[in-house]
């Protein structure tokens, strides 16, 4: 028995006037790598932006239905606990962005925002954070640097180590290795199927080989709605949908 | 030859011509300035305040109470203004307002901006004998806070909405608030786009005559309290240049301006590059 993480029921959205995702009904597993993949411009950054509820901070969406997160709809939550939702998921941008601050401080930051931990503790916790994302050995002699000098790869998992420094339920995924090379994408597929023990993850991917190599759960997005989901060897060797073949065979992108 | 080349050369000689134009009327105006003023520069003219002088003679004494008068009136303007300019700017930038307004708002910001300092001096002249007042610091303070609330406003607006969503968004997805993520984040990275607007603000602030010829007056003394009338180097130099035989001594209080902008300017770059460190481009 899967127990479900992420439930939407009849969630729709809207941006200005364009009804970006229709009647989205989806559930995603626990502790597994959930794939959301699909052509561009089919929704599904919005998707994800709408489980830690930083849609919001852009003008003029509108966002109805339910999501359910451990049971709990996270659309009914208002303004003052947001920051709670959105701790409890972890984001992986495209682009890395790196806070203005010292490596270190980037890790400490959410520590300190959310915990009194003493500074020996958050010392630890950064480092063991740090370790996690295998950056440690990189950058134990300079963590006093700006996070600016690192290279994008190192960005990119410096973002992961300061999201998993709070502890979230869920980390979200937005293209994370879109930006980077090939060696640096590696790494940060190798650290997020290693993630995955322990947390929920949702990555959205445009390149089907990724969502292949990585993922156990498949939503596939199509215009805004939902075309088929299901486990991943399912959704690969047995398509039920006419249009999933035709995405899978490449007819359509 | 090749049209396109010619076009490139065209263009290049064009833009090398602009510079050698800026460059060299700065150059031309440091040297009119240090020309003029170098018999007079003397340290007598930063220690002392005017003093009468036998008619015939150039005017004695100093321009400490210039010097000072400046500093006075402008430092707590910049002050005051940036305090109000972050205010606003924070509240442009939180989407309290619908964007069409915020925009207008900035429209009427850049417009304040535009707007010659002698309207501001004779508006707070208006309202100060109209409440009874007399040209005074306090006064002066106020004309020069009201021409320097566009420019502080408006470059720190520029600046806080240059910082990339995703670092806000990267913020908030760490469960930080709102306040938090303008405080710890949006602070850090737009910074030394906030400082260059307090300077520029400064810069303008401590150069201008018209906005403090009637606010803050002229007095050859050093003000002792805010309600005294103080002189300030333009409207020192506008005094002096219009006394007989004070025009060299117009000239060194012009060049004691131009050291005072400069070592701002200076002193502002090596702050800016302190706090660029961090910054994510």
């Amino acid at each position: 028995m899967i127990s479900y993480q992420i439930e939407t029921k009849n969630l729709n959205v809207y941006y200005h006037k364009n009804h970006v995702l229709k009647n989205i009904d989806i559930k995603i597993p626990a502790k597994q790598l959930t794939a959301v993949i699909g052509p561009s411009g089919c929704g599904k950054t919005t998707l994800l932006k709408s489980f830690n509820r930083l849609l919001e901070i852009q003008e003029e969406s509108k966002i109805e239905g339910q999501i359910l997160v451990d049971g709990e709809n996270i659309l009914d939550r208002k303004g003052s606990e947001v920051p709670d939702i959105r701790k409890k998921m972890g984001l992986l941008s495209q682009k890395p962005y790196p806070l203005p601050m010292s490596i270190r401080d980037n890790v400490a930051y959410g520590l300190r925002i959310h915990s009194n931990k003493n500074k020996g503790e958050i010392e630890k916790t950064v480092e063991h954070c740090l370790k996690e994302v295998g950056l440690w050995n990189e950058v134990k002699g300079r963590l006093h640097d700006s996070a600016s000098r690192l290279s994008v790869g190192q960005q990119q998992r410096l973002c992961l180590a300061r999201a998993i420094a709070v502890q979230p339920e869920v980390v979200l995924c937005d293209e994370p290795t879109s930006a980077l090379d090939p060696l640096a994408a590696q790494q940060i597929e190798k650290l997020l199927l290693r993630l995955k023990k322990e947390y929920t993850v949702i990555l959205v991917t445009h390149t089907l080989r990724q969502a292949k190599r990585v993922a156990d759960y498949i939503i596939f997005l199509y215009f805004g709605m939902v075309i088929e989901q299901g486990p991943a060897d399912e959704f690969f060797n047995a398509p039920k949908n006419p249009e999933t073949k035709a995405y899978l065979s490449g007819e359509i992108s | 030859m090749n049209k396109r080349i010619i076009e490139e050369n065209i263009f290049k000689i064009l833009m090398i011509a602009s510079v050698c134009i800026v460059l060299g009327s700065l150059m031309v105006i440091f040297g009119l300035v240090i020309v003029n003023g170098i018999s007079s520069l003397t340290i007598q003219m930063i220690t002392q305040t005017p003093a009468l002088a036998p008619p015939g003679s150039p005017p004695g004494g100093g321009i400490l109470n210039a010097i000072v008068g400046s500093l006075l009136l402008a430092l707590p303007a910049t002050g005051l203004a940036s305090l109000i300019g972050i205010g606003i700017a924070l509240f442009l930038q939180a989407d309290f307002l619908h964007p069409a307004l915020s925009n207008a708002i900035r429209f009427m910001l850049d417009v304040l901006w535009g707007i010659p300092s002698i309207i501001y001096g004779i508006f707070c002249l208006m309202i100060m004998i109209y409440i009874g007042m007399s040209s005074s610091l306090i006064v002066g303070i106020i004309a020069l806070t009201m021409l320097e609330i566009p420019i502080i406003t408006r470059c720190m607006d520029e600046s806080i909405k240059m910082v990339p969503i995703g670092l806000r968004e990267g913020s908030y997805s760490l469960g930080s608030t709102k306040f938090e993520t303008a405080i710890r984040v949006v602070r850090r990275q737009a910074f030394p786009g906030i400082l260059a607007g307090i300077l520029l603000g400064l810069g303008r602030g401590i150069g201008d005559a018209a906005s403090i010829l009637f606010t803050a007056g002229f007095s050859n003394r050093i003000p002792t309290s805010i309600f005294d009338s103080t002189a300030a180097l333009p409207t020192m130099i506008y005094n002096l240049y219009s006394t007989p035989l004070g025009q060299s001594k117009a000239f060194a209080a012009a060049f004691l301006l131009l050291i005072i902008v400069l070592v701002v300017s200076v002193l502002s770059r090596l702050l800016t590059r302190r706090f660029k460190k961090h910054i994510i481009k």
